[in-house]
């Protein structure tokens, strides 16, 4: 699904500022990784890398998505070729209704893909139903894009998207952050609904708790822009109990 | 010895002689060409403005005031309809300035008495006469407005408004264009007595060079909406003064609408007279290229507990210019006064230009005031997240810069004319992108 190769990134305004050191990642069809790692390793970097936001510069490596090249398409296309990004702090945009966002986006992508748009009333069921399901009240739809959310309705909202969206691959950048516990469990039923064999997840946390509830594959340790260390879930229990100190030593 | 300041007076008078001589006041009988010949005297007196008025600082007045008006390429028709058409209003429509009875309703409604000023003129309209050209003569301290009184001194038409009960429909005032070089003047008065309720819609490109005074008062428990469309043709060039007088507990919302136009200069003068009155006065501007577009407005509460909300937003690219100069005065008598301002522009490229002048000036000691100008670009982290769910780049910029609109539309009361007037934007837009 996912094929990331040696990739290098740094600022845009300045190359001094180098993040990622030869990043490289492997997530097939049906599997969930998890990234976690100090803070400032570049989890966040390769998260708006991989969707292409500005202000990187990619100098060496390469990032497929089923074996289309994601550097050279525009962060719309990404989006549409099934990527998705959930955001560590995702955007509050006053005067944009949540709805006619969200409205557009799937609109936006079925086109791209060939498909009819869905009619005002066919995506307000869709989206009632989905937004039932986490939780989120139909008053929030209403509001401006984030404006005015709690952090956890924040991230409520990002995982309310995917699932209208409904990526074959998806970065979920520390979507545990700020959630109480009730919150972070119907965040994990809302990724648990979605995993199926056609879809991979990357999911980047601090917490081995959101990895009770969402069960990875494959855990990652990223420090300073690489993929130090690769293993199972028990990998997440070793970094909770122990830190990273011991981690980074042994490389 | 000469002063720089008498120097300026000299120059502006000097200026208002020459365009004054070979003009003859129209046609009229004893009261108008009274208040005629006063608006010239005092136009006279202050002369016409120049480039060194400190009011004109941001716009030349030199196309306003010249002699001639420079020729305006008319715009075909069909590419973008007038506005309102599925408004029910009472049509009145000029064409280069003249009225066109065949493409007008008939002047008659329920609780209006409507007379064109050409007529007014000739009769003895008792209110018209105590109107015409008062509200301007006061409009004039403590900032002179030439070209005001050079409209109520030589406009020979225009629209003459008495509401004294509940409008049926909203009248509308539209205003075709015919010959590329047009120079047209028009003077509207509308007077609300107690309690009456009108909407007032104006829309079109007018001529080539419009001069247009609009004087409205308000009285006591009166409220009046106006809507605007200045649209279409490129070259046109405007001056428009809005001269609104309000008594207690009135309401006056104005809303305007400026897209295209190598030169528009919109000025509003209101005064609230009357305890617990209301005005809003907002406009939306799109420019690209070619585009010099000014809000000039001065509210003046003299009495208290009265609201006052000045909302402009100017979407601009291409080089186009928006200047926003705002006043709110509060005289001491008018405690408890509400004012708010806001002018904002979201410059599209970095040729575009806004410059603001805001200002507050106070003598009440208990009073809410705050005013607040920005000028930015589109916000490169929203447009990102936008396109990151997929929506493509023109796509999410038209969202985002109709986001940054919303303000100013939401200040149109009616839901139906503020959709007309977001589509109109929206169109607009999809035209205007790279
Ligand atoms: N636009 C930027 N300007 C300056 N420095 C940046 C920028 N983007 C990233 N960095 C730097 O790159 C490094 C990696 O940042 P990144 O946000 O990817 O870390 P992270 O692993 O997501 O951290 P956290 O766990 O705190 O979220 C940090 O040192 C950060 O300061
Ligand atoms: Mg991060």
């Amino acid at each position: 699904m996912l094929e990331i190769k040696n990739l290098h990134a740094e600022l845009e305004e300045d190359s001094e500022v180098r993040i990622l050191h030869g990043v490289n990642l492997h997530v097939k069809a049906g599997e969930v990784h998890a990234i976690m790692g100090p803070n400032g390793s570049g989890k966040s970097t390769l998260g708006y890398v991989l969707s292409g936001r500005d202000g990187y510069e990619v100098t060496e490596g390469s990032a497929t998505l089923e074996g289309a090249d994601l550097l050279e398409m525009e962060p719309e296309e990404r989006a549409a070729a099934g990527l998705f990004l959930a955001f560590q702090y995702p955007v509050e945009i006053p005067g944009v209704g949540n709805m006619t966002f969200m409205r557009t986006a799937v609109n936006a992508q079925r086109k791209a893909r060939g498909q009819e748009e869905l009619s005002a009333g066919d995506f307000l069921k869709l989206v009632r139903a989905k937004a039932k399901d986490l939780k989120i009240e139909p008053e929030m739809l209403k509001r401006p894009v984030n404006v005015g959310f709690s952090g956890g309705e924040k991230k409520r909202n990002e995982i309310l998207q995917m699932a209208l969206l409904e990526p074959k691959m998806c970065v979920l950048d520390e979507t545990d952050s700020g959630l109480d516990v009730d919150a972070m469990k119907l965040v994990s039923d809302g990724v648990n609904a979605l995993r199926d064999a056609g879809r991979a997840f990357l999911v980047i946390t601090h917490y081995q708790r959101l990895l009770n509830h969402i069960k990875p594959d494959v855990v990652h340790i990223m420090s300073e822009g690489r993929i130090i260390r690769t293993g199972g879930p028990e990998l997440a229990l070793e970094v909770e109990e122990q830190g990273y100190s011991h981690i980074l030593e042994a490389v | 010895m000469v002063f720089p300041r008498q120097k300026l007076l000299a120059q502006k008078r000097e200026a208002a002689e020459a365009r004054l001589a070979p003009l003859t006041l129209p046609q009229g009988g004893k009261w108008i060409t009274a208040a005629r010949e006063d608006a010239r005297a005092r136009l006279a007196a202050t002369g016409l403005p120049v480039k060194r008025d400190e009011y004109w600082k941001y716009t030349d007045p030199a196309s306003l005031t010249a002699a001639q008006a420079p020729e305006a390429a008319l715009y075909e028709a069909d590419r973008d309809a007038m506005a309102f058409a599925d408004t029910e209003r009472l049509k009145i429509v000029f064409v280069d300035g003249v009225f066109d009875p065949a493409a007008s309703d008939e002047l008659a409604l329920d609780g209006v008495e409507i007379a064109l000023l050409s007529d007014a003129a000739q009769a003895d309209l008792h209110w018209a006469r105590d109107l015409y050209g008062a509200l301007e003569a006061d409009g004039q301290t403590p900032v002179e407005r030439p070209l005001a009184a050079f409209n109520t001194a030589h406009a020979a038409e225009g629209v003459l408004i008495r509401a004294t009960g509940k409008a049926a429909r909203p009248i509308s005032l539209v205003y075709r264009r015919r010959d590329a070089g047009a120079d047209v003047l028009l003077h509207h008065v509308l007077k609300l007595e107690p309690g009456a309720e009108l909407t007032v819609l104006e829309d079109g490109p007018a001529a080539a060079r419009f001069n247009q005074v609009m004087e409205a008062d308000i009285a006591d428990g009166a409220t009046l909406h106006h809507i605007r469309v200045q649209g279409r043709d490129h070259e046109r060039r405007t001056v428009a003064h809005l001269f609104a007088r309000l008594g207690a507990e009135s309401v006056f919302k104005s809303f305007t609408l400026t897209a295209n136009g190598a030169m528009v200069r919109n000025e509003a003068v209101i005064r609230l007279n009357g305890k617990g009155g209301v005005a809003h006065i907002a406009g939306t501007t799109v420019g690209d290229g070619a585009f010099h577009h000014d809000d000039t407005v001065f509210i003046t509460h003299a009495a208290p507990g009265c609201e006052s909300r000045q909302v402009f937003k100017k979407v601009l690219r291409h080089g186009a210019v928006g200047v926003f100069q705002g006043k709110i005065l509060v005289e001491q008598p008018a405690q408890l006064t509400d004012g708010y301002q806001i002018s904002q522009a979201l410059l599209l490229d970095e040729n575009a230009q806004f410059l603001a002048k805001p200002e507050l000036e106070i003598y009440a000691d208990d009073v809410k005031c705050s005013h607040g100008s920005t000028s930015g670009e589109i916000d490169p982290v929203s447009l990102f997240y936008l396109r990151a769910r997929g929506i493509p780049e023109a796509e999410a910029k038209l969202l985002l810069v109709l986001a940054f609109l919303a303000e100013a539309l939401d200040e149109i009361e009616d839901p139906d004319l503020a959709e007309e007037l977001r589509g109109r934007i929206e169109n607009w837009l999809r035209r205007h992108t790279d």
